[in-house]
């Protein structure tokens, strides 16, 4: 029997890692990650999950102990945010290139300077490059899903990569809301342990992280490259299979609502989705044709279907919690190259905000809309939500 | 919906209280929210919680700006100010020993918890106390929802005197239903 509790995301996503009967945890603390490794930790103490938990003394250590552990076989979990994330950046690559399915959830947090612990995702959109899988959520349940279907993806034999699961930092990482936690039947059902030939094995002795010249370099990279690509198809089969053993389900690399004939279609990650679909309903409302596309999977990034989805479209927006300074948003410049590709001349406009935990408000969303319609023309790159007072205090 | 913030210091229990208030929301079958602005806690440092109860799944994350109650654990923190962002029919409950024409507002409800919570639980701690007066205003949370949110989210000792000092505040503000 599932049961439903009120719970934060971190606690969502350490129920998960629980049902995902992770096998090694190694990490190390940083606000708004803690939560999820104090539980996971209390767990393994109180024997209701059966984990060896090292507690290092950095994040570089956190993803090597990890490497190492997911290198004999064990499903290997760590977690961490913003600056963290950046100090094991050295490691990422070493993980996705020696093809280790460790699952990593990262609480997406504003990096330093100025110094912030509040929420934006340029932790992980500055790190697009290092080879992983990432997965954006949008609530606590789909935290504690994805905890758990991120495992069914990385150590999928056509893929074998790790995945990195990011939560909006306090927006979901601190947000309390009730969660459907399922059995462990039900999951074990889903997700049998992890057994791999690609392993240390004293008896067969392999090479493992290997050094290569010039001349198969390239060869790994595009084998790496290809394995990425499958996931597109594959998070939709393992979503399918968790709908048909849980009855709850996500779909593939986009969720999209009412972009079949929009007119006006807005683009976000993570957990400002939900108010652009409501705003997307008022448009509605108005006999405005509005959609909305969340993007779930940043890498693989789903051209084709980003394409076929935007295809109709008169003006297509992006919110970026993100600025790639000097330039623009970086969701924005891979949203731009599918479009390109797609030989489509659809007018795109870029929207940052919530940068360092600015609040989104609904009116927020109104205005975007609005500027799509409008065909605002002045800047490339518009600002939104300064106008309001800060949230705290 | 129903959109609720509370206004109080850091080891308050605002947060506490706001997750308390989801929690029992949800066992009355409603979906809720229950969120913090402060991110790290300092004791002693203002701080607000939110509470979103609704039907129907709640989408929006942002900040509460209007509001059906501001639950105020602190008079410090008390400004007529606060008043603007009530919703039409919006109450504003605070803990205080100031009398209610102090406050001149019909809007506002006062009540001394902290006398009370002296009493019980031997410390000035109201964050639990003063869901009495909402449960007694509100036709949505019941007292049963929020015994069941209690027990299950505080531990042992704390949440039976809690239940207590709720209790008290419940039937001195005019709850119904209770015996």
């Amino acid at each position: 029997m599932s049961e439903t509790r009120f719970i934060s995301g971190d606690e969502a996503f350490a129920q998960g890692i629980r049902l995902a009967r992770a096998q090694v945890i190694s990490a190390y603390p940083i606000t708004p990650q803690t939560i999820v490794v104090e539980r996971l930790a209390e767990m393994v103490e109180e024997g209701q999950l059966d984990s060896r938990f090292i507690h290092v003394e950095s994040e570089h250590s956190a993803m090597m102990a990890a490497m190492g552990a997911s290198a004999v076989g064990a499903r290997t979990f760590t977690a961490t945010s913003s600056q963290g994330l950046l100090y094991m950046a050295e490691c990422l690559s070493y993980v996705s290139g020696g093809r280790f399915p460790i699952v990593m959830m990262n609480a997406n947090r504003a990096t330093a300077l100025p110094w912030s612990i509040y929420g934006d995702h340029r932790d992980s959109l500055s790190l697009l490059d290092c080879g992983w899988i990432q997965i954006y959520v949008e609530d606590a349940q789909e935290a504690l899903d994805m905890a758990v279907q991120a495992y069914a993806l990385a150590e999928a034999e056509e893929i074998r990569l790790p995945v990195m699961v990011n939560l909006d930092g306090f927006i979901l990482t601190h947000t309390y809301e009730p969660v459907d936690i399922p059995d462990q039947e039900t999951i074990d059902a889903f997700l049998p342990g992890r057994d791999t030939w690609d392993r240390l094995d004293p008896e067969n002795p392999v090479s493992m992280a290997v050094t290569v010249g010039p001349e198969l370099n390239e060869e790994i990279n595009i084998l790496h490259h290809k394995a990425s690509i499958n996931a597109l198809d594959t998070i939709k089969k393992v979503d399918d299979k968790y709908r048909k053993i849980t009855g709850r389900g996500y779909g593939g690399a986009l969720r999209t609502y009412l972009t079949e004939d929009a007119d006006y279609i807005l683009i976000s990650l993570g957990s400002i989705s939900g108010l652009i679909r409501e705003e997307a309903d008022r448009l509605r409302d108005e006999g405005i044709r509005a959609g909305t596309v969340s993007i779930r999977m940043m890498r693989p990034f789903p051209r084709d279907e980003l394409i076929r989805v935007l295809k109709g479209a008169r003006a297509v927006g992006v919110i970026d919690k993100d600025i790639s300074f000097g330039y623009e948003g970086t969701v924005y410049t891979n949203v731009n190259s599918a479009l390109m590709q797609g030989r489509s001349h659809i007018p795109t406009y870029d929207f940052v905000g919530g940068i360092g935990g600015r609040n989104i408000s609904l009116a927020d969303i109104e205005e975007c809309f609005k500027d799509m319609m409008s065909g605002r023309p002045e800047e490339s790159v518009k600002f939104i939500g300064t106008e309001v007072e800060d949230d705290i205090g | 919906m129903k959109e609720i913030t509370w206004y109080g210091r850091g080891g308050q229990g605002a947060f506490t209280a706001s997750r308390i208030l989801g929690a029992a929301a949800m066992t009355g079958g409603f979906k809720s929210l229950a969120f913090p602005s402060f991110g790290p806690e300092r004791r002693g440092a203002p701080i607000r919680a939110f509470t979103r109860i609704s039907k129907d799944r709640i989408v929006d994350r942002s900040i509460v700006r209007n509001n059906d109650y501001i639950i105020v654990l602190d008079d410090t923190l008390y400004d007529s100010a606060l008043l603007k962002s009530l919703k039409e029919n919006g109450r504003l409950l605070i803990n205080t020993n100031r009398d209610r024409n102090y406050f001149d507002d019909e809007r506002v409800l006062p009540g001394d918890i902290s006398s009370y919570a002296e009493q019980i639980l031997k410390r000035p701690i109201v964050n639990i106390g003063i869901l009495g007066m909402l449960a007694a205003v509100d036709p949505d949370i019941g007292p049963g929802e929020i015994y069941k949110a209690v027990t299950e989210y505080m531990s042992g000792k704390v949440a039976d005197n809690n239940i207590m000092l709720f209790d008290m505040i419940y039937n001195t503000y005019g709850g119904r239903g209770n015996d």
